[in-house]
């Protein structure tokens, strides 16, 4: 607790996780309620307020909200499509799911209210993310391919005797997958709201010459604005490849 | 509204959706023409940047704590963690290499 107090200040004070409702252990575990869970449920709530209200006219001719809809579902619904073929269509509420979960965590952490939290820029909960996706595409792979799908580290063509080399360096490369993914997504969150917090702190520090400075987060702000938005694409597009993988192994 | 002016017949479309079509389909293909390498070079260029260092980091990373493991399960310290740097770097290289060359065939970032 004294370590949240310690915190206080400083640009990286947003990124505390803060208790708000204590709950008893599950199992040992550590279940209270914390500001992250709690945009983790805003960023439900309001994916789901969005599709709902998006929806439910169901225009021919669609709308502001239902066009923003239709577009978020058509980038998913093509980069499906582009990287895993018609096969991938069974996975598409999946990937769906988390390219909105991700947007959104990351849209409303720029949400610039105290208190705000960036859901997306704590390394656990993208690895928690990435490493679901790595299991589960290798449970897919194996299951699909059985022991077949082995030979994804072993890429056609390759002399023999050089697989004692190659195949290691194929799996450390699999390996990564789950740790790239989840590094890349918290890393951009982490730098972008520590870059912000900054200096808009210099702002303050400098007086009549703050103009500079907020100049500049006002330009940072909009960049973020897009890393927001492509870091989440990135996310889904990635999860997409590595769906490709375990599906078509190498044929592709 | 008086009877003989020629209101529009519901069941056909008005005489300028015809060339609405053509029209759409040129700016279609003037934005694909303008969407070339040159717009959006620099956060597009950063991100992809920033994706190469993090394959080539997570991948070290990886490698580095296979090794590590290993030498302390075998006892081998410091052979194993030395080949498996090594071979994290080696395979950290070939994720970078692997994505620009998607990156290069798809053109997004």
């Amino acid at each position: 607790m004294e370590h949240e107090e310690a915190a206080h200040e400083g640009p990286l004070a947003q990124f505390t996780i803060k208790r708000l409702i204590d709950l008893p252990d599950i199992f040992g575990i550590d279940a209270d309620f914390t500001n992250s869970a709690l945009f983790m449920l805003i960023s439900v709530v309001a994916i789901t307020w969005f599709l709902m209200a998006a929806t439910r006219g169901g225009n021919l001719v669609p709308g502001r909200l239902q066009s923003l809809a239709e577009a978020s579902y058509g980038l998913i619904a093509s980069a499906l499509r582009d990287n895993v073929g018609p096969e991938g269509k069974k996975y598409f509420p999946f990937i769906f799911s988390l390219f909105m979960f991700i947007l959104f965590a990351n849209f409303i952490g720029l949400i610039p209210v105290p208190g705000s939290f960036t859901v997306t820029s704590h390394i656990i909960v993208t690895f928690a993310l990435a490493f679901f996706i790595f299991i589960a595409v290798t449970i897919i792979g194996l299951w699909r391919h059985k022991l077949h799908f082995f030979s994804l580290f072993l890429p056609a063509g390759v002399p023999i005797y050089l697989a004692p080399l190659l195949v290691p360096i194929e799996i450390i490369g699999y390996l990564t997958r789950p740790i790239s993914l989840s590094v890349r997504l918290a890393a951009n969150m982490l730098a972008g709201h520590t870059m912000l917090e900054v200096f808009a702190g210099f702002i303050i520090a400098l007086g009549i010459f703050g103009f500079a400075p907020f100049i500049f987060v006002v330009a940072i702000y909009g960049l973020e604005v897009i890393v927001a938005f492509l870091q989440a694409y990135v996310f889904a597009v990635l999860t997409c490849l590595y769906l490709s993988d375990a599906i078509n192994l190498h044929k592709h | 509204m008086t009877d003989d002016e020629p209101s529009q017949p519901p069941d056909k479309p008005p005489r300028d959706l015809g060339d609405f079509g053509d029209r759409l389909r040129r700016a279609q293909g003037e934005r694909e023409q303008s969407q070339g390498p040159a717009s959006g070079v620099n956060s597009r260029g950063m991100g992809m940047a920033f994706r190469m260092a993090t394959e080539l980091v997570a991948a070290l990373l990886v490698g580095g704590g296979i090794g590590w493991f290993l030498d302390r399960w075998l006892e081998t310290r410091p052979w194993l963690l030395l080949v498996f740097l090594a071979l994290g770097m080696a395979a950290g290289t070939l994720n970078a290499f692997r994505e620009a060359k998607r990156m290069e065939g798809s053109g997004d970032g």
